[in-house]
């Protein structure tokens, strides 16, 4: 009889019986066989909880075992269960049959008893409680984006004072980071998006053969909207995302922490260079997604539409102004600077587990997709109004 | 010795509404190896946070000499937190930046030294807690001791006044721990600095700690202060007897 699992050739079955003796008042559980995980067991804990509470109410229960052959986990578990169960019924349980072992395990589980008030009950909560809650933690949220903003202004004001601490070195590989590394797909989205803008016009235009002004459509599509638009989305995926992941492991780490104490800034150590760089390289890589998506929308009216290569450069160059390009780009500058912000301040605010990091940046995502979608139509509102 | 370098008075400390300790009040000398103990969810971390400037206290002050830390300006406040070093319990070195960069990181930000120096002060101070040649290392390539001693070395980089170690034996082996424990009274008896150590390790409170504050989780306060030796010898609380003794009582 050890408590150790043995392999036995044939399937191990186990075997729970309640056995009423001559005195009404004591009855006799028997537990048989093998009591393993792997095992077949004969009868249940509920079964004979039943059995006791309806049938035979004895005041006295025997534990024994009759041929225990092996027994691991399961036999403890079951024990405890009739245990308490017969605690509520006001039986008395004798474990005196049972193998030392297990009765050593069973003092061991009851030997520190519940903490009143340790377990959590999720259930039971008025939803106007849910509701109240739901609106606190918003409410939370915008106050900690308008705190952190103005942290960031602060940091930029000491920046722009030449007395910010950090190391160029960080701003160099953020700027290498956030810029000529998104080259291949910001190449590839704006080229294939200009070639989609192409078509979509070009089934109309074409009706009233009016192929040439697919340069048009495709010009200003991309130069005042989606450029910016698109470079921004791939960013936010891309960097911003990143910054949340980033800084929220250093904040997982205590790395955070051992700046503050240190007398460093984290706003400034590590926000501002994310910030600026992400500012820095977002109008260029705009104004590149823009050239791409023209030279993708010429591709498909040259190719397909009877139209020259020529007549399609001078009619974009007739169709697109320079106040089409400092929209675009004045939206790029305002994106960077949301998406930077959703990124570090979803970092900064990451708690400390590892799945706390992926919520940080799946929330960075989220939060930096309607920002820019928001800023956007608000943006092209006011030019709509003043006619820009 | 009895100089006060830390004064507590009446300091509580509270997540929100829940309240972790109150009315703490104890001093730490200048020189000190002052040992915050008690049992695991006392608030002894949270202490630490508070006397390092990560946390605002409900209510109370602490005191640096004479320098009220929480209510002076934030500039102030960071002025006193340079003079101070922390050894985290993980070590929180820069997880980017090579052993060399990040002991030379707070050099280079709040000293003028030229760039030889900082790598000559970084040298030292490795070859010090006795990583001599890891210069170049990334953090995630060397073993949890020799970070923990890395994090020593940059916590001492600005050869500070105090020094705060939180659980500075967790995870490292009987004689890391004990080399750990004779580099800590080194530093004190070299340099003066005061220690501040978090820790519930028995045999590093009674081989280095001369002073102490005893935290405790039921009552939410501190039960005692003063040198864990005389407290073992004199204390009438069986709380700390038992925490002193590993629960087995005092050897009559």
């Amino acid at each position: 009889m050890k408590p150790i699992e043995t392999t036995s050739p044939q399937a191990s079955v186990g075997a729970v019986k309640l056995i009423p003796t001559d005195d009404l008042a004591v009855s006799i559980l028997q537990f048989s066989g093998d009591w393993v995980k792997k095992a077949t067991i004969g009868g249940s804990a509920s079964e004979v909880i039943a059995e006791l509470a309806f049938k035979q109410k004895p005041h006295r229960l025997l534990l024994q075992s009759g041929d225990l052959t092996a027994w691991d986990s399961r036999l403890p578990t079951c024990l405890i269960k009739i245990g308490d169960e017969c605690q509520r019924l006001g039986i008395d349980v004798d474990v005196a049959g049972l193998p030392e072992g297990v009765q050593g395990l069973l003092k061991l589980a009851r030997a520190v008893p519940e903490r009143t008030g340790a377990r959590r009950s999720e259930q039971g909560k008025p939803m106007l409680t849910e509701v109240g809650k739901a609106v606190l933690a918003a409410w939370k949220d915008v106050q900690g984006l308008v705190y952190f903003i103005g942290e960031a202004i602060l940091a930029g004001w000491a920046l722009l004072r030449g007395k910010a601490r950090f190391r160029p070195v960080d701003m160099l590989l953020c700027i290498q980071d956030a810029g000529p590394s998104a080259l291949p797909i910001i190449t590839l989205i704006s080229l294939l998006v200009g070639l989609i803008l192409a078509f979509v016009g070009a089934v109309q235009l074409s009706m009233f053969g009016a192929q040439i002004y697919i340069a048009d459509l495709v010009g200003l599509g991309t130069v005042r909207e989606m450029g910016a638009l698109m470079t921004a989305v791939i960013m936010s995926g891309r960097t911003g995302a990143a910054y949340a992941a980033q800084l929220g492991t250093m904040n997982v780490n205590s790395e955070i922490d051992a700046l503050k104490t240190m007398g460093i800034s984290p706003m400034e150590f590590l926000v501002l260079p994310r910030l600026s760089a992400l500012v820095l390289m977002m109008p260029l890589l705009a104004l590149y997604s823009d050239l791409m998506g023209i030279i993708g929308g010429a591709l498909v009216t040259v190719s397909a539409f009877d139209v020259s290569f020529l007549q399609y450069y001078n009619e974009t160059r007739r169709a697109v102004h320079l106040s089409d390009f400092s929209v675009g780009l004045g939206k790029s500058v305002v994106f960077a600077i949301l998406v930077a912000v959703a990124g570090c301040m979803r970092g900064m605010q990451c708690g400390r587990s590892a799945s706390a990091v992926g919520d940080a940046a799946t929330a960075a995502m989220v939060n930096s997709i309607v920002y820019i979608v928001v800023a956007d139509s608000v943006i092209t509102l006011i030019c709509s109004r003043f006619g820009v | 010795m009895a100089n006060p370098h830390i004064t507590v008075m009446g300091l509580t400390m509270a997540y929100g509404d829940f309240v972790i300790q109150h009315d703490l009040n104890f001093t730490i000398c200048r020189g000190d190896v002052f040992i915050i103990m008690g049992g695991s969810g006392c608030g002894k971390s949270t202490l630490l946070k508070h006397l390092i400037g990560l946390q605002s206290p409900a209510k109370g002050e602490v005191f640096y000499d004479t320098q009220n830390f929480w209510q002076t300006d934030a500039s102030e406040r960071v002025s006193i937190m340079r003079r101070i070093g922390v050894l985290y319990q993980s070590g929180a070195l820069f997880s980017s930046l090579t052993l060399s960069e990040n002991i030379a990181l707070p050099l280079a930000e709040f000293t003028k030294l030229s760039r030889v120096e900082i790598q000559d002060i970084v040298s030292y101070k490795l070859a010090l807690v006795g990583l001599a040649g890891f210069e170049d290392y990334y953090p995630s390539e060397i073993s949890g001791g020799m970070q923990k001693r890395a994090g020593l070395a940059r916590a001492i980089a600005l050869d500070p006044e105090i020094l705060f170690f939180d659980e500075p034996s967790a995870g490292l082996d009987p004689v890391s721990a004990r080399l750990l424990d004779d580099l800590i009274i080194n530093l004190r008896d070299t340099l003066g600095t005061t220690i501040v150590v978090v820790t519930h390790e028995l045999a590093s409170i009674f081989a280095i700690g001369n002073n102490s504050v005893f935290l405790d989780a039921d009552t939410k306060t501190m039960l005692a202060t003063g040198s864990p030796k005389k407290l073992l010898a004199e204390s009438s609380n069986p709380k700390i007897i038992q925490f002193l003794t590993r629960g087995e009582g005092r050897a009559v």
